[in-house]
């Protein structure tokens, strides 16, 4: 068992959901109740992880963030340290790979939110910082958490993208996924069936969540 | 213009306004129009959930929209009541949140104290802790017009708060409103579709079309005396026909029908020979007395055939023909069947010339 890939994966995990956190209830709110030009094309975009092999998405990012892109090259000189095959570069690739499930979630949430509630709110004289924390948030909030388990899920189980981004450096990019498939080369069934099993179960206990709080949304939905 | 709502709108695009009206405090004006007249837009534009590309709105002292002046004060800053159709209560806040959410400037004990009270006046006693799903429609609605109440607002706006509860809610709803309007100082503006609706509760109505105001009077002013076929129309008026004027005479003008001539009251804006359009209620049009002929001197006498009965409650809607002219009369069950009415009997009817209304030809 390789408890420093384990720790890594779920610090990744963790990292990743908290980042887009913010990020994708702006962005979810945003899509969910605006119209602007390009709104189509936008979705698209964000929703093209979902459909590019990962070693594609993994070649781009790795082109984008490496030692002589514009990205590398600030962050190095910034930080004295390579992006690329970094523990940083790494969390700003599974952002990436993330948005979709990150987003769609809590757009679909937001939606559910009917216009007039909003409204009702707003003649009320609730301020907008109110109306966020008090009205929509909680309404959204079983889509928040589904958005949030699935990111955390999916960035424990990638493993195309993180290896072409990170490589396998113990301790600074092999992840759990990664660990494994290394065991198997080596023949070390024991170690890749007991990583297997603990990614198993983790990774169920993630989804159970999801859809429970995606069962209790619809129920929400009926309600309003 | 410091007392009640002023509103002054106009756009012609994306969707057209032409809208003028004023609301005094304590006076309910009804906007009145088929769906789509652009009253509930109206009604947006005045809470700010809208804003229209120009015009002015004012409320008592305070200016809340002015296009020239760039002046569009944000909705949570206009101190407006809105009962929205479908009442928009936050469904994961008790009765009594709900409430409380729209007095955020007092303290929130003070708030939940000032929401149990509301709730009381609106005879929800007890309910407090529900949420809106464990409401009936009714119940609902009264949460709703008391959480727009608890705003303390300047303006209450009433967009069809009606049209979600079944008829017999709704009359007992009638009924709360009705009591509650004494109490109320502010200006209130309903939006229904519902012309009885805004008869039994508004002072004054204003009639919507394509987003323009077309008239805007008392409901007895605007049934006697709409300005335009289309009011006429949208004011559910079913009589409704075009004319010549004959003759001024006397204390009557005389009106060429069809090749009928009418006496109506006299109505001086119109010279002989013009053409018009006329209008007449349904209480207009009565069966004429079986012996006794009226000595009425604008009673006019036609002969008609009935087209069709139509049984509605204790009355019957009949349609009557003359010429290739259609008639609709409201005739009490009783009477309807002490005349033997039915389908295509010949008899006479006598049309109350001090009941129609000319109107300028379209």
């Amino acid at each position: 068992m390789d408890w420093s890939a384990l720790r890594l994966s779920l610090e990744l995990s963790f990292w990743t959901m908290i980042v887009l956190l913010p990020i994708g209830i702006w962005l979810g709110r945003r899509l969910a109740w605006s119209q602007f030009r390009g709104k189509s094309m936008a979705e698209a975009l964000l929703a093209l992880p979902l459909v590019l092999p990962p070693t594609v998405l993994g070649f781009y990012l790795l082109v984008a963030l490496g030692a002589r892109s514009p990205i590398g090259q600030a962050y190095e000189a910034l930080f004295d340290q390579q992006l690329s095959f970094s523990f940083a570069g790494l969390l700003i690739a599974s952002i990436v790979f993330n948005l979709p499930f990150a987003i769609q979630p809590m757009q679909r949430a937001f939606e559910a939110i009917p216009q007039e509630v909003r409204e009702a709110a707003r003649c009320c004289g609730m301020p907008s910082w109110r109306i966020l924390l008090r009205i929509e948030l909680p309404l959204a909030w079983p889509g928040i958490l589904s958005a949030m388990v699935l990111t955390f899920a999916h960035t424990l189980g990638e493993f195309g993208v993180v290896l072409m981004v990170g490589g396998s450096i113990p301790g600074e990019t092999r992840t759990i996924a990664i660990a494994i498939y290394d065991r198997v080369q080596a023949f070390d069934d024991s170690a890749a069936a007991s990583m297997s099993a603990v990614l198993l179960l983790i990774s169920l206990f993630a989804i159970s969540l999801s859809y429970m709080a995606t069962a209790r949304l619809g129920k929400g939905r009926h309600n309003v | 213009m410091s007392d009640g709502l002023h509103v002054h709108l106009h756009q012609e695009t994306p969707i057209p306004l032409a809208a003028k009206l004023h609301c005094a405090a304590g006076e309910v004006l009804a906007l009145v129009g088929p769906s789509g007249s652009g009253k509930s837009t109206l009604l947006r534009t005045i809470a700010g959930l809208y804003e229209a590309r120009e015009g002015r709105i004012v409320c008592g002292k305070h200016l809340w929209f002015d296009s020239s002046a760039q002046v569009n004060v944000a909705t949570a800053k206009r101190r407006i009541g809105m009962v929205f159709q479908q009442f928009a209560l936050f469904p994961h806040l008790s009765a009594l949140e709900n409430i409380a959410e729209a007095m955020l400037q007092y303290p929130k004990a003070e708030r939940l104290a000032r929401a149990q009270t509301w709730l009381e006046r609106v005879h929800l006693k007890g309910l407090a802790h529900r949420l809106p799903r464990q409401l009936s429609g009714g119940q609902q609605q009264r949460v709703a017009v008391a959480r727009a109440l608890a705003r303390e607002p300047e303006v209450l706006l009433l967009d069809e708060p009606f049209s979600a509860v079944d008829r017999s809610t709704r009359e007992s709803l009638y009924q709360e409103l009705r009591e509650l309007r004494t109490e109320l100082k502010m200006p209130v503006l309903l939006v229904t579709h519902d012309i009885d609706e805004a008869t039994l509760l508004a002072d004054r109505m204003s009639i919507l079309d394509e987003g323009r105001t077309l008239q805007t009077d008392t409901p007895d002013k605007l049934l006697q005396a709409p300005n335009s076929h289309k009011v006429a129309r949208l004011m559910g008026m079913r009589n409704i026909y075009t004319g010549k004027i004959l003759a001024q005479e006397g204390s009557h003008t005389l009106i060429d029908w069809v090749g009928t001539p009418l006496k109506v009251g006299r109505q001086n804006n119109f010279t002989s020979g013009s053409a018009i359009t006329w209008a007449m209620p349904t209480s207009g049009v009565l069966l004429m007395p079986s012996r006794n002929r009226s000595s009425d001197t604008l009673d006019n006498t036609i002969d008609v055939q009935v087209q069709l009965m139509l049984a509605l409650g204790e009355q019957y809607r009949i349609s009557v023909q003359h010429k290739d002219q259609t008639l609709t009369m409201n005739v009490p069950r009783h009477i309807a069947q002490r005349y033997q009415l039915e389908v295509g009997q010949h008899l006479q009817v006598r049309l109350r010339g001090e009941t129609i209304h000319l109107m300028p030809s379209n």
